[in-house]
């Protein structure tokens, strides 16, 4: 069974032009999918209706046992937590530091405090800033900062990670390492969606790409690069 | 349950001291409004105190005819006395009318000697009433007009009086009014003020809002937090404003007691200290608890 569906969906935010247009693919369990195309493409709306933040006007988004389209507000939370999503913008609480971020995705959970106390310094560890969990995200680089992001994503073991240009405001060493990292988590078994413009992250990872074009998939490859459009 | 409860017991308390100068600004606002909601209650105190001193000094005296016996004034005095408007009555009789005239003017020789030389007691036996509410009088006045109390009756003060009493009525009643209409605005905009505070301190923090939502934070764990964060400010400004009032008022009582003889604000603030800091508590928490409530509903919906 596909872990990620997307069937026929359109999302139209304003009468004027369309975001998507009749998109269709899956993401098998294990893969790791890039999701490329230039600004404006359609690249964020995918992943937006991926986590239900928006709702598709046409068609139906399958997850995992979910169908996304259809669940209420008060059904949101529980389904996040099936899924780990990282930003560009990393999206940290700023008044927790490194450590309280993590923790923060399996309190939210109602996990017990001894799940916490042992997970959390874990990953901290594999994402490399065990030094760091008592920084604020004020006091740690752009790099760090998103491995404190990777590292509450996949702390409550998700099904899939989901990577919103995450290596957008990194320069090339930390986007290096970032890509990395996330090849590491998809090696350990979690589905990745990574969403990029980096012509040099897809081009060196060498897996699946599609590529969008004005809300549309015009390309579909195994071991796919970058191709400008 | 208990997990979810006591983790967003611990994230307010944190939130609390972590958001710090944003915490202490809500803080200094609800402790200004909450002064001005006891500066309110003590008005209150004040404004009843003094319409009611106003109130006591208003009264009518009825002038009975020197040929009417003491039995028929007591008469008179039982009938008004079961008046439901009359809330007491005194009488004077003609002697204790002497006595108090004498000691009024002895120090005045002509009349002390004008009086003495007199064979018979010229002053007329009183009664002096007082009723229930200023506008009363009216009806008392009424009631002593009746054909079988005027044949003893010689005369009655409200006549001469109505205008001063009215106006005075009017002032009571405009001071218990405008009291009650003032302490609402007031209130009113002390809470919308507390409320636009904790709006704006909301609205800052209206992305972490959206971040914890997208970690899968029910509406409840972004909720709670915030909740706590308010119910810490309505008690801390609730404890604060009562350390800050207290004071305040100690250095005014005694100019109010100028104005207003009998009146102790500071010793009602001091026998009233439980009952206040209550008001002010609920007062605190319901306006901390309520804001945050409604102000963070609009970041909760999508």
């Amino acid at each position: 069974m596909a872990m990620v569906v997307f069937q026929g969906v359109s999302k139209i935010y304003n009468s004027h032009s369309a975001a998507l247009e009749d998109l269709d693919f899956e993401v098998q369990p294990g893969e790791f999918v890039s999701l490329t195309g230039r600004s404006g493409a359609g690249k964020s709306t995918v992943i937006k209706l991926l986590i239900g933040e928006e709702k598709p006007t046409k068609g139906r988004v399958f997850f995992s046992q979910y169908e996304v389209n259809k669940l209420k507000d008060g059904e949101l939370p529980a389904f996040r937590r099936h899924v780990g999503v990282i930003f560009q913008d990393f999206r940290l609480l700023p008044m927790k530091t490194a450590y309280e971020n993590v923790a923060f995705a399996l309190e939210v959970a109602g996990r017990p405090q001894r799940d916490i106390v042992e997970l959390v310094p874990q990953v901290l560890d594999m994402v490399g800033l065990s030094e760091k969990s008592g920084n604020f995200p004020h006091e740690l680089s752009g790099g760090e900062r998103q491995r404190v992001a990777i590292a509450r994503a996949m702390i409550h073991r998700p099904e899939i990670i989901i990577a919103d240009e995450p290596t957008g405001n990194l320069d090339p060493l930390n986007t290096y390492e970032i890509i990395k990292l996330l090849e590491k988590i998809n090696q350990l078994g979690t589905t990745l969606l990574l969403a990029t413009h980096d012509k040099e992250v897809i081009n060196t990872l060498e897996k699946r790409v599609i590529t969008l074009d004005r809300g549309r998939i015009i390309r579909d490859e195994e071991k796919g690069k970058y191709i400008l459009v | 349950m208990f997990t979810v409860l006591s983790r967003i017991t611990h994230f307010g308390f944190k939130n609390f001291w972590r958001h710090g100068w944003l915490s202490a600004a809500t803080v200094a606002i609800m402790i200004l409004a909450l002064l001005v909601f006891v500066g309110l209650i003590i008005f209150g105190v004040v404004a009843d105190h003094a319409a009611s001193s106003i109130q006591d000094k208003i009264d009518i005296s009825v002038y009975f005819k020197t040929t009417t016996s003491e039995d028929q004034v007591l008469n008179v005095k039982q009938s008004l006395e079961n008046l439901s408007e009359v809330k007491s009555v005194e009488y004077i009789s003609s002697d204790q009318a002497l006595s108090i005239f004498k000691e009024a003017h002895k120090d005045d020789a002509t009349i002390s000697q004008g009086i003495n030389e007199l064979n018979s007691n010229p002053l007329e036996a009183s009664l002096n009433i007082k009723a229930q509410q200023p506008d009363q009088y009216a009806d008392i006045a009424n009631y002593l007009d009746a054909p079988n109390l005027s044949q003893y009756i010689d005369s009655v003060s409200y006549a001469k009086n109505q205008v001063v009493i009215d106006r005075l009525t009017a002032i009571v009643k405009g001071v218990n009014r405008g009291g009650w209409v003032l302490t609402i605005v007031l209130a009113l905009v002390a809470g919308l003020v507390v409320f636009n505070t904790i709006r704006l301190a909301i609205y800052s923090g209206r992305e972490e809002i959206g971040v914890m939502r997208v970690v899968g934070a029910s509406n409840s764990f972004v909720r709670g937090p915030l909740v706590v964060e308010g119910i810490i400010s309505g008690i801390l400004a609730a404890v604060l404003s009562m350390i800050i009032a207290a004071p305040i008022i100690y250095f005014v009582s005694p100019y109010l007691k100028v104005f207003i003889p009998g009146l102790d604000v500071f010793q009602y603030f001091y026998e009233n200290l439980g009952k206040l800091f209550l008001y002010q508590l609920i007062f605190g928490v319901g306006i901390g608890t309520l804001s945050s409530l409604v102000a963070v509903r609009r970041y909760l919906k999508n």
